[in-house]
């Protein structure tokens, strides 16, 4: 690796224009080795053209990155060697059978037969695919086919691996062990770039960014931001008639934010407030027996509650309010 | 007298050759509520919608859609339920207003201007109403579904992951929409691989290999599993875990990036026992939080209890 041993990725004033549209603006961040970076953003927010970028498949307009060491403009081949690739649509060939995928994409990296014989084995151990080796890919489980993916993006061992929205669709358990699997390769020294808009994905990254109109919005690791973002208590309203509820507290100068989910609604009031405090008026407000009120508990915010947060915020700011291209 | 509810099946199973789709699905969803029927790709969620709304005929077992037995009274069912599928086509060439007047036409409904002016607001997207349904975001595409299967005013509305590809945005929007359809006394089921939009619904389902492990409210499930779910926050977040997963002391664990989420049975016993064995391994404790088991815990133990 070049000089930078500690960050796989190191991106300053990373830039990309499309004629009068600016699709990145001037991004700059560090991507420690052998941690799980989650990069976020809605759809047209940017994060496709930084990975591309990244991937030494797309030029910067201006500024530069460099990806294990390797500058994406200049060295963009050494670039392409030093990354694995994986999407929830990852393209195996699914009447192949498990060895013959392996082997054919052992090619297409250019490993010798010896290599490819060596990280076979190396693969079916990590993904415990060993039983299955001559099923045919169609004939997977999602969460099997999901680790054959996996196991075909590292063929060759890259220093950097980008996921993109890996577990989308997989079961519970089979997601989990995806994740360890996932985690015993960070902590083996593999840097992991993950790029979901499910929120609920992005939890499993020690440190986010966050874009949105090709800008950061914010990075930290999960529990920084949800400190750091949203100032005091958010409580979840179980209730009837959730709507008229929404606009009864909307209307209280005491509430900062209500966001409805489904049958509960999220309330979030102003942070001098306190929690058993809100929890009295909201119960209050809501003392109508046709609300039918179960219950008004205190709940931990999801990165959704960030995200949406600053969006809103940043929007309130520009008051672009249009819808970007998708 | 009650209400027939919107959708009661019995024993309900598909098969598809060799292959069993949907296993004695046996359901009961009261009219209006918001009913979540989630499972991972495969599971059988859109085997089960299609059954319902009579695309497809079951290999056993009964369906009544609002008191209406299928597939006797097909024709009746059809007028009352609006059915959102995956990949639902809408006309890339028509205007947002056209294709709402083309679906209220297929649906054979005279008198939709009205309607059509009450979703448009409902939506937003009234200012986009003369664009092409191509040149619209996909936020946008997914809202002019929705009006779509409105139109002819539903009692139940059949969703097939609303939500899959939606960003996080769109994603809330699309929820304040459903959730305010709920005042109009509709009775929403919708698909999801997603657990954390399940948790928004009055009940939810959950499918594995086709058959129905469990339907409650979420408040229930979580209940019935019982137990604690610690999250900590620590130094070493990787050896921590490994330190847990090596101990026996503990049902669960799992790491999402800097946090770890502890499944405990016994809460008086372990916690103490968990918090001395980072100590003795010299790991930092920086967060600890006791909080309930989360609907994905509960689904993984009916899981690998069902083998």
């Amino acid at each position: 690796m070049g000089s930078g041993d500690s960050f796989a990725v190191e991106a300053a004033d990373l830039s990309k224009r499309f004629g009068r549209f600016t699709a990145v603006d001037a991004v700059s961040f560090l991507v420690p080795r052998g941690t799980i970076f989650g990069l976020l953003g809605a759809n047209g927010a940017g994060k496709s053209t930084i990975i591309r970028m990244l991937c030494g498949l797309l030029r910067s307009s201006s500024g530069t990155a460099t990806v294990a060491g390797f500058d994406i403009n200049r060295q963009s081949e050494q670039v392409k060697q030093n990354i694995g690739y994986m999407s929830q649509r990852f393209s195996l060939y699914l009447d192949l059978t498990v060895r013959e995928n392996i082997r054919f994409f052992g090619g297409i990296y250019g490993l010798s037969r010896e290599e490819v014989g060596r990280r076979l084995d190396w693969v079916l151990e990590m993904a415990g695919l060993r039983q299955r080796l001559d099923d045919l890919t169609s004939e997977l489980s999602g969460g099997w086919r999901q680790r054959l993916a996996l196991g075909c993006a590292i063929l060759h061992s890259p220093r950097i691996i980008f996921l993109d929205e890996p577990t989308a669709g997989v079961d519970p358990v089979s997601r989990r062990e995806f994740w360890e699997l996932i985690n015993e390769l960070a902590a083996g020294g593999t840097t992991v770039l993950i790029t979901t808009h499910y929120l609920d994905e992005a939890e499993y990254a020690n440190r986010i960014l966050l874009i949105h109109s090709g800008r950061i919005v914010a990075q930290g690791t999960p529990g920084e931001l949800k400190n750091s973002v949203l100032h005091g208590p958010t409580l979840e309203v179980s209730c009837s008639r959730c709507i008229e509820a929404l606009k009864r507290l909307q209307s209280q100068p005491w509430v900062r934010q209500t966001a409805v989910f489904g049958s509960t609604l999220h309330v979030r009031p102003l942070a001098s407030l306190g929690l058993e405090e809100t929890r009295r008026r909201i119960r209050e407000l809501l003392s109508d027996p046709l609300f039918e009120l179960r219950g008004v508990e205190s709940i931990f915010p999801s990165l959704e509650d960030v995200f949406i947060q600053l969006i809103e915020r940043q929007d309130s700011a520009s008051e672009s309010g249009a819808e970007g291209p998708s | 007298m009650s209400p027939p509810p919107a959708v009661e099946t019995l024993g309900l199973s598909k098969s598809f050759g060799d292959t069993t789709a949907v296993a004695d699905l046996t359901l009961s969803i009261p009219q209006g509520q918001m009913f979540a029927l989630v499972g991972p790709d495969g599971a059988g969620k859109t085997t089960v919608l299609r059954l319902l709304c009579g695309v497809l005929a079951p290999t056993d077992g009964t369906v009544r859609i609002l008191g209406m037995e299928l597939p006797r009274e097909l024709e009746r069912i059809k007028r009352r339920i609006g059915y959102f599928s995956q990949g639902f086509s809408l006309y890339g060439d028509l205007s947002v207003d056209e294709n709402i007047e083309f679906f209220a036409e297929i649906h054979g409904v005279e008198e939709f201007r009205k309607r059509r002016e009450e979703l448009l607001q409902f939506t937003r997207l009234e200012p986009f109403r003369r664009r092409q349904a191509d040149r619209l975001s996909g936020g946008m595409k997914q809202k002019l579904a929705l009006v779509c299967t409105l139109i002819h005013r539903p009692s139940l509305l059949l969703l097939d992951e609303p939500t899959t590809g939606v960003d996080p945005v769109s994603r809330r929007d699309f929820w304040v929409i459903l959730s305010s359809l709920m005042t109009e006394d509709i009775t929403v089921l919708l698909t999801t691989p997603y657990l954390d939009e399940a948790e928004r619904c009055h009940q939810v389902g959950m499918l594995q290999s086709g058959r129905l492990l469990v339907a409650d409210s979420p408040a229930a499930l979580r209940g019935r599993l019982g137990g604690t779910l610690l999250e900590i926050i620590c130094s070493e977040v990787r050896r921590a875990f490994a330190v847990l997963k090596e101990s026996s002391l503990i049902a669960e664990v799992q790491i999402f990036g800097d946090r770890l989420d502890v499944l405990l049975d016994n809460r008086t016993v372990q916690e103490n026992q968990v918090r001395e064995l980072l100590h003795r391994e010299g790991i930092d404790i920086l967060g600890w939080r006791a909080v309930q088991p989360r609907l994905e815990n509960l689904f993984i133990s009916l899981m690998k209890a069902e083998g």
